[in-house]
């Protein structure tokens, strides 16, 4: 059974609050005047938090200013991915799901990762209705829809080992 | 978090069912069942989804209307959807429902088809 409280961890990190040299894994950002901010959340693989999830990253993308549409379609490519690694990459199992956002600039980017069973073949996993689903009540749209919803979609995978699939989308005009 | 429960309606020879306001694979996992039995003890000619109270679907909602919409057009049947916001209506679009299945503005212009 999941246990979403025990298990839920989040932080917020940004150079002002880490000072100058000790931020060595907050993700460079070279805007001009733009410090980057980022958000780490740990959350158990099951599904009651793939809503929890999609929220808290679109709170965190709120101060890039995004229209109505924009948070929309963040919510709904970061719930395929997180619905993804809760039930391909854990098979239902237990496991962490671990997602990062960072702002650079007007730029927002999401990573979600797993440490899951990982994907064979990538290119196959990304093709539109593919799935390996057998209960016939999956569309296999999940990634046709980070890619329709997102900028840029990049994927990585390594057999036994998990899946981590990074987002960019650029919000608020 | 704890609203999964669907909500079914039927109307003589129509199923309405009221979708939840996510819907997700999380508050999906029971509608196959659900749906598949009351199919098989009712005669179901129109299936008509109601996403008035609903405000996020992702491509969990879209299997699971396809396959319900396949399920109708073996039988004979047809399918509508009511009640969309503009979320539900682009993320219907994208996942090839829009042309599929008609919308309507009222339940009861959906009913009627």
């Amino acid at each position: 059974m999941c246990q979403m409280e025990k298990e839920l961890q989040a932080e917020l990190v940004s150079p002002e609050t880490v000072g100058p040299g000790t931020s060595e894994d907050v993700p460079e950002c070279a805007q001009a005047g733009s410090a980057t901010d980022t958000m780490r959340l740990q959350i158990a693989s099951c599904s009651r938090n793939e809503q929890f999830a999609r929220v808290v990253v679109a709170v965190f993308a709120s101060r890039l200013d995004p229209t109505v549409t924009e948070i929309d379609d963040l919510k709904t490519a970061v719930s395929e991915a997180v619905t993804n690694a809760v039930i391909h990459g854990y098979g239902g199992e237990e496991g962490t799901i671990y997602i990062e956002a960072s702002i650079c600039g007007r730029e927002l980017t999401v990573t979600v990762r797993d440490e899951g069973v990982g994907i064979p073949d990538i290119p196959k996993a990304m093709e539109p209705m593919f799935t390996t689903d057998r209960t016939g009540e999956r569309s296999g749209m999940g990634f046709a829809f980070m890619e329709a919803f997102m900028d840029q979609v990049e994927v990585r995978s390594e057999v036994g080992h998990g899946t981590a699939v990074t987002m960019k989308k650029r919000m608020g005009g | 978090m704890g609203e999964v429960s669907f909500l079914y309606e039927a109307k003589g020879q129509v199923l309405v069912i009221h979708l939840p306001k996510e819907f997700d694979h999380h508050n999906s996992r029971d509608l196959r069942y659900e749906t598949d039995l009351l199919l098989s003890e009712n005669y179901v000619r129109r299936m008509v989804f109601d996403f008035s109270r609903t405000v996020f679907m992702d491509s969990t909602g879209i299997g699971i209307l396809l396959n319900r919409y396949k399920q109708m057009q073996r039988s004979g049947g047809t399918a509508a959807i009511y009640g969309a916001n503009a979320q539900i209506r682009r993320v219907l679009a994208v996942g090839g429902v829009a042309k599929l299945m008609p919308q309507y503005a009222s339940k009861e212009a959906a009913l009627m088809g």
